[in-house]
């Protein structure tokens, strides 16, 4: 049975300092991240105890070394916001994963507040180097140059649903979901076929179909068993394929969608058989096709393109949501779904508002027709990376904002807002202002638990296994009566 | 305040028109002036911002250890 998709991103940024010689990634990354100041004063830990990154979905453990730094490197590279939000150093990446959401939406709303807070950490940041040096961080997955980072989505689904079934639809949808989910990238990488413009940043860095490692031979279906919830009733899916986008519409679609396609697969819903002959190949031959015409082998025989592989998808869904009463926000996602496929069908470049990859494509056709530049030129590959920096006076995807070029889903005042305020329908409301009332008695913090250091009393744990508990609605009356952090975990015994 | 669409979709057929004399021939023409002003006044925004030294910046733009 679909339970709720609970979902979330975990953002990898590019990060490089402009003037700086002996530019060393995780030093700068250290620097930024420390250098967003919340109002709290705490020193809190990640706690990392409950982690089990080497679990395999398929049902075994693999060996090999859980990474725990020691306390004071923890608290250096772990900040948890009171938006319920993490922000944090990974490996040489700064990382930001936005709190629970229960909608799409919120998701956009979150993944759009962290942009704001990475951004801002940057600039103070940047005070503190020496003069001419400036901090840059882009929200894109690739230097050009083999090396890759990613954009992680996660999504709750109900563990009776077998893992085995969900990488059999979930491959094919992967796969042709980059058309509208591209971020799109000037030419080629990692030994793939040489091509002047593809859909995805990360398509050519997959290399295995399913599989648990994140940084080599990366799956496309990945299989990290790590619930941060109850795990006898959920699982947590982490899909590693994805772009990094910068546009609130392709966000919108890109999560949305595939929360419908995984309520069909929880729902035994996908009827239509359309298993791929060689996954890992496809990928590849779907990113390097801005026509989007080219046709994908499939197992049983025929030959669909990822726009008819798409479109039957989109069917299947709106079949699925009609005999149900849909919210409005899954209804709007159908309708963008639709509207897309349909425009796919006809000519992408109809998209030039609404999807990334077709976005910085006719920005940099337009700019190539008017300077006589070509796809090899400086000044192009300067215009893919810019496409994603979070400066608001340089990144040119906020410049095409501003001028209203593209079509938005929120707005500016919910996700200054979001800056602060966590999600109220999920357990990031609990963790949110824990932080901001007992700042000073938080001692770590994890997805599912939060504990308290009070006084000189041993370290008490509250568990939070459940993703919808510790909503606004459940909590509220309880920080009423809770003054303090002791208040509060004498209110939760009783 | 920006969540609805401000910009027209760019108009398909608009360029080549052949020079055909009749009013449609004639509206395609003056919409395809109109994008082409408004794409030439996007490119000289984009200049004012663009990285100055690109061949550089995109050399030294290195990223290691990324998931």
């Amino acid at each position: 049975m679909a339970i709720p998709k609970v979902m979330g991103t975990e953002i990898e940024y590019g990060i490089t300092v402009k003037n700086d010689r002996d530019f060393d990634p995780i030093s700068s990354c250290v620097l930024l991240v420390n250098a967003y100041r919340e109002e709290h004063p705490g020193r809190i830990l990640w706690d990392y105890d409950q982690e089990n990154p080497l679990a395999d979905a398929r049902g075994f453990q693999v060996d090999g070394e859980k990474y725990t730094p020691n306390q004071q490197e923890n608290i250096a590279r772990n900040k948890t916001l009171v938006n319920g939000a993490r922000y944090y150093v990974d490996h040489a990446h700064p990382e930001y994963s936005c709190p629970e959401v229960t909608n799409v939406r919120d998701l956009v709303v979150h993944e759009k507040a962290g942009e704001r807070i990475v951004e801002l950490s940057r600039r103070e940041a940047t005070l503190l180097l020496p003069p001419g040096m400036e901090i840059l961080i882009y929200k894109n997955n690739s230097d050009r140059k083999g090396n890759s980072y990613g954009c992680h989505e996660n999504y709750l689904m109900d563990r009776r649903t077998s893992f085995k079934q969900i990488a059999e639809h979930l491959m094919t949808f992967l796969v042709t979901r980059q058309i509208y989910a591209g971020a799109g990238k000037v030419g080629s990488e990692n030994r793939a076929h040489p091509c002047p413009y593809q859909l995805s940043q990360r398509a050519d860095f997959f290399e295995t179909e399913v599989a648990l490692d994140t940084m080599v031979k990366r799956p496309i279906v990945n299989t990290r068993d790590e619930p941060h919830a109850d795990r006898e009733k959920y699982r947590r899916l982490h899909v590693i394929v994805g772009d990094s986008n910068m546009s609130e519409y392709t966000i919108y679609l890109r999560n949305g969608a595939t929360a419908l396609l995984l309520s069909m697969i929880e729902d035994g819903a996908l009827r239509r058989d359309l298993a791929l002959r060689d996954p890992v190949r496809a990928i590849k031959e779907v990113s390097h096709d801005p026509s989007c015409r080219r046709e994908l082998q499939l197992e049983n025989g025929k030959k669909l393109s990822a726009v008819q592989i798409q479109r039957e998808y989109l069917e299947m869904a709106q079949k699925y949501v009609s005999g149900k009463s849909p919210d409005p926000i899954t209804l709007d996602v159908l309708a963008k779904w639709e509207h897309v496929v349909e425009s796919l069908e006809r000519d992408p470049m109809e998209l030039r508002h609404e999807i990334d990859w077709v976005i910085k494509k006719a920005l940099i056709e337009g700019f190539m027709e008017r300077k006589g530049l070509d796809w090899e030129s400086a000044q192009v590959s300067m215009l893919d990376l810019q496409y994603h920096d979070l400066r608001p006076d340089k990144g040119l995807y906020y410049l095409l904002e501003r001028q209203g070029r593209v079509e938005r889903i929120v707005t500016d005042a919910e996700i200054d807002a979001a800056v602060t305020e966590p999600p109220v329908d999920t357990r990031a409301y609990f963790r949110g202002q824990c932080l901001k009332r007992y700042p000073a008695e938080v001692f770590g913090v994890n997805w599912d638990s939060i504990s308290f250091g009070i006084g000189s009393e041993p370290v008490k744990r509250v568990l939070m296994g459940e993703p919808l508990k510790g909503s606004k609605a459940h909590v509220e009356d309880l920080f009423d009566i809770s003054p303090t952090a002791r208040d509060l975990l004498k209110n939760l015994r009783a | 305040m920006a969540d609805t669409k401000q910009t027209q979709k760019p108009s398909k057929g608009g360029d080549g028109d052949g020079g055909s004399a009749g009013e449609s021939g004639q509206k395609l023409a003056k919409k395809g002036d109109a994008l082409k002003e408004e794409m030439d006044a996007l490119v000289d925004e984009i200049d004012a911002v663009l990285e100055e030294n690109a061949e550089e910046f995109v050399k030294n733009y290195v990223q290691r250890g990324g998931e």
